[in-house]
Order: C-alpha cells, then structure tokens, then sequence
C-alpha cells in the first residue's frame, strides 16, 4: 500500500513503514523555544528532575515575541532563556534577528525530511520545505529537552491540488484562506494537509511557508509541500535522492482530496472574529479601516514587502490610516532596504517597525480599540488578538492590504 | 454532581487566555482573565468541582499551555466537548486535566444542569446516561500519574 509524504517523513525517521493512527516515538532534529514560553519550559524541565540536555545542538530559542520589550517584566524572559543556554550549552540563541517560524529554515536549520517541534502553533510552517513540524506546549518540550524524544499518532492526509495559474491579484494567502474556508476551523484537527499540483509547483518557497504557516488554522497538524529544486535551494542543500524520495506514492491513501482550479480564485478575507468566516474582497469593498497591518510569520517575506511596494509606489496611505510594516527577520529587513522596498513603503506613509511577531500577537505597537477596524496579513483575527475584544480584524493578502491601506477602505488591489 | 458552564463551537486560546496574561509568573495571577474576551464574569463564579460543556474545536487556536493549566487551576473537573483541538487535547493531559469528546451532550443541555462523570463510561445528565469511550493507554498513565511531569520524575527516579 502507498504512503502519504507525512507518512514518508515519520517512516524515514523511525525505520519502518508507518500507516495513520499509530503511535510511534521519534528521535526530534530540532526544538524550537520562543520567548514567551522559554520561563515555563525551563521551570518544568528542573520540576521534571533532569540534569542535562540530551541534544543542546538540536534547540534554538528565539526572542520575537517580547520584542523590543513593551512590558517592565518582558525581560524575564529573555533572561531566563539566556540563563539556560549558559547553564545547559545551548550555542543557538537568536535575541533580535527575527521571528521564530522564519529563522528555523532561513537560518538553516530544518531541512526536508527533518522533524522539529515548537512551543508556537505556527510551527507547522516548516511543512514549507517538506519537514514534519508541528506545535507543542512548554511541558512536552520539557520532555524533549531532557529525552531527545517524542511519542506521535501518524496523521491521516487531506490531499489539496490546485493546478493551473493564478489571477494577477490573488496570493498565496487568497488560496489557504479559501481551502480553511472550505474546510472550516476544525476541518482538519488531528490530520496532515499535503498541497500539490502545478500552481504550487510554481509558487516561490515564500508562498508556500505561508500556506504551511495557516494549515494550523483550519486545524491541522501539519501542512506539507514535497521538496524540489527550489527548496533545497532555500535550504542550500543539493536535490539528491534522498529529498527526492520524500513524496507521496500514486497510491497513497487520502481521507478526502481537494481540487481547485488556480483561475478560479479571488482576493479574499477572514471576517470578524473567525478564520473560517472567508468572503470575497468584492463582497465587502467599502468597509472604512483604521489600520492597515503587513507582517507577521503568515506574511512578511520579501515577496510580501515587494508586493505591497509595487501596488503603492507614487501612492500615498489614505490621510486616516495608520499603516504598519513589520519584515519578518533582519535579512527581510536588509534586503527590502537594499533593494528600495521599504523606501517606497515609507515614502507612501507606512511605518516600519523592527522584525519581530510585533503587533500580530496584540504585543507591539498598534493595539487597536473598541469599534476600529484593522486590515491585517497575520494569521489570526481571535476575538482581542490584536487589541480590546471589539475590534474588528480583517485578514488578508499583502497585495489587498496595500491596495485598502491606500484607499482607506477595504478594496482589491 | 459537577455544575455545567456552556460554551459555544470554536472557543480559542486566545478566549480562554488572552496574550496579555501570559507572561505572569503563576497561574494564580492568570485565573480571573480566563475566558474574559468571551465572559469577563465566568473566572469568578466557576467553583472547584464544576465542569464545562462546549461545542466543536474547543482549544483551537495557540500551543499556550497556560490555557490549560488556568482551566485546571479554576477547579474545573473535566471538559466535555464535540472536538477539541490537538494542542489543547495533548496540553490538558499532560497537565492532568481531563477531557471527554462526547457527540450528544452539549447539545442537550444547558448551562447549570447538574452532571455525574464516571470516566471511561458514561455521563449522567437530566435522567439520561450518555456513553464515553476510553483514552489510550499512554495517555491514561500520564494523566492517572498526574501530568507528564510527574511521569517524567517518576522515569528519573525522584517520586
């Protein structure tokens, strides 16, 4: 019988072939400890009685979150993190380069074929480059930190294929939207989701990281993309056969298959207050916003920031909104410097802020207020994720942001 | 008996912690926020022993564990819900918290109702039993250890 690519993924990794539904303990390539819970993992990590970490090199800690700090005890946490890495030789500490989901591959880390787990949801984002990724909590990772090991169910796969090219004005962003849309917010709990067809193959690894990013959203627990020349490009490794074994058979076994058409996507939103509530941007033109948000691990790449410059150069942000870039790591930030990208970005009125999860997670500049609304291309738009419970967050693509950010009002670019 | 408060389909992490609590250093400090998004007055009035009932996807949302753990520390018994999320479901185990996926119940009664959870087995609501299936076998001994931390002291030999 076939295998699905998760399935291939946990098969190399334990030795023997693996169906869905079992439980199998794997031996964890990387753990990934963000600022928020770095306290917590350390404290359950002595409460568990360990004295030594079983693989320092497997494990980066990344400050993003908390960062620059906004709270007098946000620094905490960075200290116990640093007080950690000391004690225990962890060498792979990032304090101020990024956000976590896109240093764990842009830093060179996970690789197709690895499997790595974080104290974030949004560690399935690493499905981009064909890893087995998903997110954990703080005493599991304790678990980790002292084992080197995790017990996993194999999950059932849902089979998406788009093929075909996609309107000029629709991203990668439209599409997962669309697909948790039709799955709703639970559609995929406890399974795998494994994208494929012509359209992916053409989108750059950045598209595909942000579709990865939002599998979590319609429930799943990884989202997974079969590694190629691009990804290993990404990931600065050659495209030997050993990633070009990691793809499903023909005959692999599916819980259901999704086909879409690549033409037959529009600009879409997440309405007020859940990510399943998908609308075509056509059908709420008009909505007046407060705040135009373009950043986060869902949508601030390069790509992103180019996106945006190129709809809103020689424009200018409408004189009401407050709009705010924020690049997802240092190298973002350097590369839309160098290339002009955020010249143009500031010149139309935007304000940059440092890489990091910012105001996504309701942390870092920008909280909102009662009864205002935000456009944003994050991943989440929870009753008070990014303010008081009354505001009204709208997701979206970098491309509409850019286009409503100019207008004022909610509109295609 | 364990008192029902109902919730809906889809209640998030961030409902029932929101980002602002989290970085509080005990679980003390976080229980009046619990679900204050959704109801700013529920942290108050839940008592040790109570239980919840909700709908679909219950924990959806972030990998917080404090979410969890301040659910735990409300006193709140158990959580009976149509789905839970996979975060949750594996963080509420680990944190000894039990969790019941049953199909029927959140949609037959209603928020007050006095209920009896015998786990494993079934739920006494109303005069109505409604039946409930096991966990598995590594999940029940982490939970019947306590969490996962005491699991983990007992593998190191400290308890």
């Amino acid at each position: 019988m076939g295998h699905t690519l998760i399935e291939k993924i946990i098969g190399n990794k334990v030795g023997h072939e693996v169906k869905p539904g079992d439980i199998v303990t794997v031996d964890v390539d990387w753990c990934m400890i963000d600022d928020i819970m770095v306290p917590f993992a350390v404290q359950k990590f002595e409460e568990m009685g360990f004295d030594k970490v079983a693989n320092p090199d497997s494990v980066v800690l990344i400050y993003d979150h908390f960062l620059p700090a906004t709270q007098v005890d946000d620094s905490r946490h960075f200290r116990a993190g640093d007080e950690f890495a000391d004690k225990y030789g962890i060498k792979r500490v990032h304090r101020t380069d990024g956000i976590c989901h896109q240093l764990m591959t842009e830093a060179g880390y996970v690789k197709p074929g690895d499997i790595a787990f974080g104290t974030d949801s949004h560690t399935v984002t690493y499905g981009c480059v064909g890893a087995f990724s998903t997110g954990i909590g703080y005493t599991e990772m304790a678990g980790i930190l002292g084992t080197g090991q995790l017990w996993i169910k194999v999950p059932e796969t849902i089979r998406v294929e788009i093929d075909g090219t996609l309107p000029g004005n629709v991203t990668s962003k439209d599409v997962i939207l669309r697909i948790i849309g039709d799955l709703t917010a639970s559609g995929a709990t406890y399974q795998a989701l494994e994208f494929g067809g012509s359209t992916v193959d053409a989108m750059s690894v950045a598209s595909r990281m942000t579709m990865s990013n939002m599998s979590v959203e319609a429930g799943a627990k990884c989202g997974v993309f079969v590694p190629d020349e691009k990804t290993c490009d990404y990931c600065r490794i050659p495209y030997d056969d050993s990633v070009k074994a990691l793809q499903p058979d023909g005959d692999a076994t599916y819980t259901k298959v999704m086909r879409y058409r690549a033409e037959d996507f529009v600009p879409v939103c997440a309405c007020p207050s859940l990510v399943d509530n998908i609308k075509p941007v056509s059908e709420i033109k008009g909505t007046k916003v407060n705040q135009v948000f373009l950043g986060s691990c869902t949508n601030g790449r390069l790509e992103d920031l180019r996106t945006a410059a190129a709809y809103m150069k020689g424009k200018h942000v409408a004189p009401f909104v407050k709009m705010i870039v924020t690049p997802a790591s240092r190298k973002i930030y350097r590369e839309a410097l160098a290339d002009g990208t955020l010249e143009i970005l500031s010149d139309a009125g935007a304000i940059i802020t440092t890489p990091g999860c910012g105001l996504c997670c309701g942390r870092g500049g920008g909280i909102l207020s009662d009864d205002e609304v935000v456009v944003a291309t994050n991943n989440r738009n929870f009753l008070g994720r990014m303010g008081t419970s009354k505001v009204q967050i709208y997701l979206a693509s970098p491309a509409t942001a850019a286009a409503t950010a100019v207008a004022g009002y909610i509109t295609e670019a | 008996m364990s008192k029902i408060w109902k919730l809906d389909n889809d209640i998030d992490t961030d409902i029932i912690l929101p980002t602002e609590y989290l970085a509080f250093e005990t679980v003390e400090q976080m229980k009046p926020y619990a679900f204050s998004p959704l109801r700013p007055e529920l942290a108050g009035k839940i008592q040790p022993g109570d239980m919840i009932v909700a709908g679909n996807n219950f924990g959806c949302g972030s990998s917080r564990e404090q979410a969890p753990e301040v659910v735990k520390a409300l006193g709140i018994s158990c959580i009976v819900a149509k789905s839970f999320a996979r975060i949750f479901f594996r963080n509420a185990i680990n944190n000894g918290l039990l969790l019941i996926e049953q199909p029927d119940l959140y949609d037959e009664v209603s928020e007050g109702d006095e209920a009896e959870v015998i786990p494993g087995k079934e739920i006494k609501v109303n005069g109505k039993s409604y039946p409930i299936a096991s966990l598995p076998e590594n999940l029940t001994e982490i939970l019947e250890a306590g969490g996962l931390v005491k699991a983990m002291r007992k593998r190191n030999g400290l308890d």
